[in-house]
């Protein structure tokens, strides 16, 4: 039987388990249970490293309190690899977001900012204290996903938290920085985006032909820096 | 070499993808109908993997520039060399100078040609695979047109060895579902994660709906009509990975398959993914045509491979056979 099926026994056995579940017979996605935090994002990046060096386990892949495994082959036994992957989880020890520091000088406003003025409509607040509030903080790569070299970055204040919108701009430029919900990051490709353009900045979020070809990774941490106000 | 000489929109050159980079966000791309694109390759003794010009616009055309063997597999299609028939899963030697003209489809929607040596293009995080949207792979990332002139690889065989033969097609050789009945697809799948989110007149919906593949369905994915799968509450799903064939229900209740150029992530609720051994079939299934879904559990959808296997390893070895006669 499918560990997919209600009958199974991992699937809410104990609380605190994770939701382990398949996507066919290549693919299983392990969900951490209970609200985001880093540090159950952090016991994710754990797992993920951990998993990775399974055997016929092609990659594992990081995503909001969850990972995803891609398969070399149909495991043999999905009952036994999803009661190991639960026991590990139960013992690790989470990683902290301890990797690089990468700064990223930011032109708000202008051109591709165009989602400033509706951010301060908002907000509440003026041009000036949103861009002093988003290059103050410090914010953490969640995860990269959607789209190639592009990272959820956590630590967004709430003041400037902005949905996403439910008709997303055709042609968002690649560098653009945005603002999605309670998440921001940096486009890495110039295609439709539904998240809110605030500025722009001159950075190759991914590049093919580098040896680690996205720019940021989970773990790391992310500062944006005035480089010009266009207003 | 080779010179595309007729190209419309969304002609590209594919392998069978580009695996271990979706964690830095890259889909894998890859042949749609990865079964035709190994057989042609298991025609023409190249690896299983070389790449390959997948054709879904047609008419397509292209002009050789040295004698080199090639084979034409997947959708059944009219084609001519030099004014002469091809036909279809066949695999024979162009002289320098001959035209390759591919007519649209009679049935299933992608066209494999192969090369003797492959498409030597650069591979790019390990794949030949274009990535349209992030712009590399393949030809500069981006879809073929004409005057293109692309680069076959030396062939790593004999190549004075015979060509001019055929094989059963893959849809036809290898025994599946119920094959098409009323033209309608039958396609295998798995549960997945939220299936049980639904109720069960929800379901059964899925299951009994008839759906159509939307004139919106592209490499990225397939959108379906024909039903809508609602939920009592909505459910708040956190950004995860996905692999093609997952079938995810976005609030308008109308399913999305996932394909091989989909987003690595998903955050839709997944009602069942569909399997390996009919993810190809899938694959060649147009616009505008019919699937239903049939449940399969782990166990036999694993089995579901073996016979898939079993046709391209019994293809790569009368192919080899034939070659050295």
């Amino acid at each position: 039987m499918s560990i997919n099926h209600r009958a199974s026994p991992f699937v809410g056995a104990l609380e605190k388990d994770p939701k382990i579940s398949l996507i066919g017979t290549l693919a299983m996605l392990v969900e951490a249970s209970g609200e985001f935090d880093l540090v159950q994002q952090g016991r994710i990046w754990a797992l993920a490293d951990a998993l990775s060096s399974w055997p016929n386990v092609q990659e594992a892949v990081v995503g909001v309190t969850n990972v995803m495994l891609a398969f070399e082959q149909p495991p043999d036994d999905i009952d036994t690899l999803a009661a190991d992957i639960i026991e590990l989880w139960h013992r690790l020890v989470p990683r902290n977001a301890d990797g690089k520091l990468i700064e990223i000088p930011v032109v708000y406003g202008g051109e591709f900012g165009f989602d400033l003025p509706a951010l301060t409509v908002r907000s509440g607040l003026s041009a000036r204290e949103v861009i002093r509030i988003h290059s103050e903080g410090e914010y953490t790569v969640c995860a990269i996903a959607s789209s190639p070299g592009f990272g959820y970055l956590h630590g967004l204040d709430p003041r400037i938290f902005m949905p996403r919108k439910s008709v997303p701009s055709l042609n968002m430029r690649a560098g653009s920085v945005t603002i999605g919900g309670m998440q921001t990051g940096v486009a890495a490709l110039t295609s439709p985006n539904g998240w809110n353009a605030i500025g722009w900045a001159s950075v190759a979020m991914f590049d093919p032909g580098r040896e680690q070809p996205s720019l940021m990774a989970p773990g790391d941490r992310v500062r944006f820096r005035i480089d010009r106000i266009e207003l | 070499m080779i010179e595309i000489l007729t190209s419309h929109a969304f002609n590209t050159i594919q392998d069978l993808g580009r695996s271990g980079a979706r964690r830095f966000g890259v889909s894998t791309s890859g042949a749609m109908d990865p079964v035709a694109l190994e057989a042609g390759n298991a025609l023409l003794g190249n690896d299983g993997d070389a790449a390959s010009i997948e054709v879904q616009t047609f008419p397509f055309r292209l002009r050789f520039h040295a004698d080199i063997a090639f084979a034409l597999t997947g959708a059944d299609h009219d084609a001519t060399l030099a004014g002469a028939t091809v036909l279809p899963w066949w695999c024979m030697r162009a002289k320098a100078g001959d035209i390759l003209t591919i007519g649209s489809p009679r049935r299933g929607a992608r066209v494999y040609v192969t090369f003797q040596g492959g498409i030597d293009v650069p591979r790019v995080l390990g794949s030949r695979s274009t990535h349209l949207r992030a712009g590399f792979g393949g030809v500069e990332g981006r879809a073929l047109r004409a005057g293109d002139m692309v680069p076959i690889g030396q062939s790593r065989g004999d190549t004075a060895g015979r060509v001019d033969f055929g094989a059963e097609p893959a849809d036809v050789a290898i025994a599946g579902t119920d094959p098409l009945e009323n033209r309608v697809l039958r396609v295998r799948v798995m549960r997945a994660g939220e299936h049980d989110l639904f109720s069960d007149e929800m379901q059964a919906t899925f299951w009994s709906t008839t759906w159509k593949i939307s004139a919106r369905s592209d490499r990225g994915g397939y959108r379906l009509t024909g039903g809508k799968l609602t939920l009592a509450a909505p459910v708040e799903m956190r950004s995860h990975g996905v692999v093609a064939g997952v079938v995810q229900v976005p609030p308008s209740g109308e399913p999305i398959i996932q394909m091989s150029d989909a987003n690595t992530a998903g955050g839709y609720p997944k009602i069942a993914a569909v399997i390996q051994a009919d993810l190809w079939r899938l694959g060649q299934a147009a616009p505008g045509s019919f699937i239903v879904f049939s449940e399969i559990n782990y166990h036999d959808a694993v089995a579901a491979m073996a016979p898939v296997s079993g046709y391209l390893a019994r293809l790569r070895a009368t192919a080899d056979l034939y070659r050295a006669l």
